[in-house]
């Protein structure tokens, strides 16, 4: 379908909202200048009033773009802006994150003296704020805890603004914001404040697949009661209350609920869920790349364990060096500098989709011991696309609604925002009785018995 | 057997997926001169608000032709020789049916209006249309939308969101009268309030202004007011495309007369869709449908005739949807806009102004339920349809609301202020409600 349209001009955005973007602009120049400057009291001075203008920028343009506007569906002009379109503008913003990450993850380890490497500024910046929690001084991943959550944070409030018309991402989106802020980021330094284990009550094997590891596992069981409720918390979550909990609700009960990777995806990657490939080549190399990073990272820790219980050094040396090269490419590269540095091209669900484990195993569960689905009301479907378009997963959910069938897909996170684009009100995520969960709606062909009866 | 299908709208396509269904071996053919590959033309708004892009709308990747072994041809049908059963192609090739499917779909009504051919002024059907109205509406500030239909608000929505303000003429008293009761427009009304979209009720087109250039300038209505606009959307509805039947020297009437089984006055020819116009239609059918779904439906069960299992068309129970800006509209059964003798309704509105349910049912007892209007709340289609067919009473059907209630899931459940709302209404028939949906039906 080729189409000789000129480009059409971009609604003129308002003067109080280019204020608000340029305040957001003047925040990331004034983080630029805590990077600059050499003196530890004004570093933490620009860094503060980074966020400050950061966040106040963040907000108030949030408030400009959708709150004013009357609630509903508020997709105008996304394939057409630069910014979430794959424009120049989208392939900045994915250098500029993927460099971070880059930095973050290999140039920036304390160097032995306190000094971490380019972005030293800003970690000593936080140093304060982290004795204040965790009664130490920061590091690099302190501050990339704190600007993870507070992406989650601020882009919380925009997605917040901009889907209030449903009850469902409101509380959704409260739920990842909530996780983010108390399990994956206060709680941790509060444990560390406590001279307790750092440990992250929302992560489990597969994803935090150390957590299963004999040497995380004996190390925890050390450091007595609260360690071992630790071990006993990461081993029942991942094998017991998962499967349980996905059986009844899907596996949406963590991906687009608690994780915390699925938390930055719903709120700062919100402006890029169209941008997951939908082609059924994509599919094929979802399934070509998930299932042997579950299968690898099984191994991994069998290997592990066999060297544990066996004192194999043989399988030792394989499990570590495997779990080693297993840290760098799926849980740094893959991760970190593929999953979050690709948001503005690829979407920002690539991590989840392709490579986390964890989805994998959720996904094997749901797609064939779970009682969710998402049905399709009848015939109403008029392949407008609209679901297809929002999904972050790459799912082509028009394919089952125009055919009348239910969306049961390994890799479905239950974001409901086919459901909340749908113009038709089609889609609807339901938990319900395994028995007929494939069944299609019998309107929709002709062959159905309304007509030939 | 070789198929040929004229049109690669949803009803060539349907039809064409259904013979592939009924018939592995069959030779299909679809012709279009709108584009190479078939795209849903209810998503032509969303592309032009930037919701998606052209690519997007298509309901098949573009493997899935060749894979399922249906040719596509990207040309215009230019003759039709019924009696030795070949279309004339304008790339220069001919050909040769066992089965013909006219499914030519429809053109935009144009009013016979002064001035409707100067530029910048046109209907909203296919994709020279979208592409006409995204090349002039570049830039401009103000454009006239006439007709208050689905395609009206439409074309207001589209405008709207590109920051150009339409101004919207509506020959009724209120929008869409032919089908929304009152209180039913009143609220697409609020919701043209709520985006500021002005609306000039009882007001017809009288003629469009050029400039010197040929261009619309302004509209005059029929109030007597000159409105100064860049562009002029026509809405009044659609008319079939009849040309190439015409040219075959097949009945037409308003549409391609059909039979029962879509079959046209030529033989192995047929016409489903937009474009067929019933010669007998069931009663209280209308004998031509121009909906996603009819053609979709038109398009199965002729299918099933081409493939030698002769199916009469049965629209079954009425069922359509839409969206007014931020508004769902879900109907059901018979919806009448007015009063009709022998039929009661029950009415109820949210305070908010977002959320209506309006249920026919018979006026005399058992007073079976025959019909759903739905406004920002949506309904499961199966369930509405086993009730009409089933002619349940509609206090049954009140006190087991729930389980039609097709809303996400924490949405605020309605059923308790229906049920109440409806015992203030008829309180000779009380209604305890039994049913509610999700948790609340485990705990409530």
């Amino acid at each position: 379908m080729s189409s000789t349209r000129t480009t059409p001009p971009l609604p003129a955005s308002s003067p109080a909202e280019k204020l608000a973007l340029s305040v957001v602009a003047g925040g990331l120049l004034t983080l630029l200048l805590a990077l600059a400057d050499a003196d530890p009291a004004r570093q933490q001075r620009w860094f503060y009033l980074a966020l400050g203008l950061l966040g106040s920028g963040m907000l108030a343009w949030s408030w400009l773009k959708y709150g004013r506007h009357p609630a509903g569906v508020q997709q105008h002009s996304l394939w057409l802006r630069a910014s979430t379109s794959r424009g120049a503008v989208a392939w900045v913003t994915g250098l500029v994150l993927t460099g971070f990450y880059v930095v973050l993850y290999w140039f920036s380890n304390d160097d032995g003296h306190g000094h971490f490497g380019p972005l030293n500024n800003l970690v000593h910046a936080l140093d304060g704020f982290s004795r204040a929690l965790r009664a130490r001084p920061a590091d690099q991943w302190f501050l990339y805890g704190t600007f993870y959550t507070l992406a989650v944070l601020l882009m919380g409030v925009r997605a917040l603004w901009k889907y209030r018309h449903s009850r469902y991402q409101l509380i959704r989106t409260a739920s990842v914001m909530f996780f983010q802020l108390g399990f994956a980021f206060l709680l941790p330094g509060l444990l560390q404040f406590f001279q307790q284990p750092e440990f992250y009550f929302t992560y489990f094997w597969p994803l935090k697949y150390d957590y299963l590891f004999p040497g995380t596992v004996t190390s925890l069981l050390q450091k007595g009661g609260l360690g071992v409720f630790m071990v006993f918390w990461g081993a029942a979550m991942s094998l017991l209350a998962t499967p349980v909990l996905t059986y009844f609700f899907g596996k949406r009960w963590y991906c687009s609920w608690v994780c915390g990777c699925g938390g930055l995806a719903e709120t700062a990657g919100d402006p890029y869920r169209q941008l997951a490939d939908k082609s059924r080549a994509a599919w094929r190399w979802e399934v070509r790349i998930i299932y042997p990073v579950l299968v690898l990272i099984v191994v991994i820790t069998v290997l592990l364990w066999v060297h544990f219980a066996t004192g194999s050094t043989l399988l030792g040396a394989a499990g570590g060096v495997a779990a080693k090269w297993y840290g760098f490419v799926i849980g740094s590269v893959f991760s970190g500098v593929i999953g979050v540095g690709f948001y503005p091209i690829m979407g920002a669900r690539v991590w989840c989709r392709f490579g986390c484990p964890m989805a994998a195993y959720l996904g094997l569960l749901q797609k064939h011991f779970s009682r969710f689905r998402i049905s399709t009301n009848g015939a109403q479907c008029i392949s407008c696309g609209n679901c297809s378009n929002v999904c972050e997963m790459g799912i082509d959910v028009k394919q089952y609604a125009q055919r009348g069938e239910p969306i049961i897909r390994a890799s479905c996170v239950g974001c409901g925002m086919c459901s909340t684009a749908c113009p038709r009100g089609v889609l609807n995520l339901e938990n319900g009785p395994r028995e007929g969960r494939y069944q299609g709606s019998q309107l929709i062909h002709a062959d159905s018995l309304r007509i030939l009866s | 057997m070789h198929l040929v299908i004229i049109g690669n709208g949803i009803t060539g396509v349907s039809c064409a997926l259904a013979v592939r269904r009924l018939r592995p071996g069959a030779r299909i053919t679809l012709v279009s001169a709108e584009s190479a590959h078939h795209y849903s033309r209810t998503a032509l708004m969303y592309v032009y608000m930037g919701h998606m892009r052209l690519s997007d709308i298509k309901p098949y990747e573009d493997w899935f032709w060749d894979e399922n072994r249906l040719g596509l041809v990207y040309a215009t049908a230019t003759a039709l020789n019924t009696a030795e059963q070949l279309v004339v192609l304008n790339n220069g090739t001919t050909l040769r049916y066992d089965a013909l499917l006219l499914a030519t779909g429809s053109e935009s009504k144009l009013g016979g209006w002064p001035g409707q051919h100067l530029a910048g002024v046109q209907g909203l059907y296919g994709l020279p249309d979208l592409e006409a109205m995204a090349r002039d509406t570049h830039g401009i500030s103000r454009g006239v939308v006439v007709g208050g239909g689905l395609i009206g608000v439409e074309l207001a929505e589209m405008l709207h969101s590109r920051g150009i303000e339409p101004v919207v003429l509506v020959r009724e008293a209120r929008y869409w009268a032919s089908v929304l009761p009152p209180e039913e427009a009143h609220l697409v009304d609020r919701q043209f309030q709520e985006n500021r979209v002005p609306v000039r009720y009882h007001t017809e087109l009288r003629e469009v202004l050029g400039d010197a250039q040929g261009r619309v300038r302004a509209v005059l209505t029929t109030a007597g007011e000159e409105i100064a606009c860049q562009w002029v959307g026509l809405a009044i509805g659609v008319t079939p495309n009849l040309s190439l039947a015409r040219m075959g020297g097949i009945d037409t009437d308003r549409g391609i007369l059909v039979d029962e089984l879509l079959r046209t006055s030529a033989a192995q020819v047929y016409a489903a869709g937009d474009c067929a116009q019933h010669r007998q239609p069931a009663a209280g059918e209308v004998p031509i449908e121009q909906l996603w779904y009819t053609g979709r439906l038109q398009g199965e069960t002729v299918a099933h005739t081409i493939c030698g299992q002769p199916t009469r068309y049965r629209r079954g129970i009425w069922f359509n949807s839409a969206k007014f800006f931020n508004l769902e509209y879900q109907t059901y059964g018979r919806a009448p806009a007015g009063p009709v003798a022998g039929m009661d309704h029950f009415y109820w509105e949210h305070p908010s102004g977002r959320a209506a349910l309006r249920v026919y049912f018979q006026a005399a007892p058992p007073h079976a339920v025959a019909g759903f209007n739905a406004l920002g709340l949506r309904l499961r289609q199966d369930v509405c349809q086993q009730w009409i067919r089933n002619h349940t009473p509609v206090a049954a059907v009140m006190a087991e609301l729930g389980a039609a209630n097709f809303d996400p899931e924490f949405f605020p459940q309605h059923e308790q202020a229906l049920v109440a709302a409806f015992n203030r209404q008829f309180p000779q028939q009380p209604v305890v409600l039994k049913r509610r949906k999700g948790l609340r039906a485990l705990f409530g």
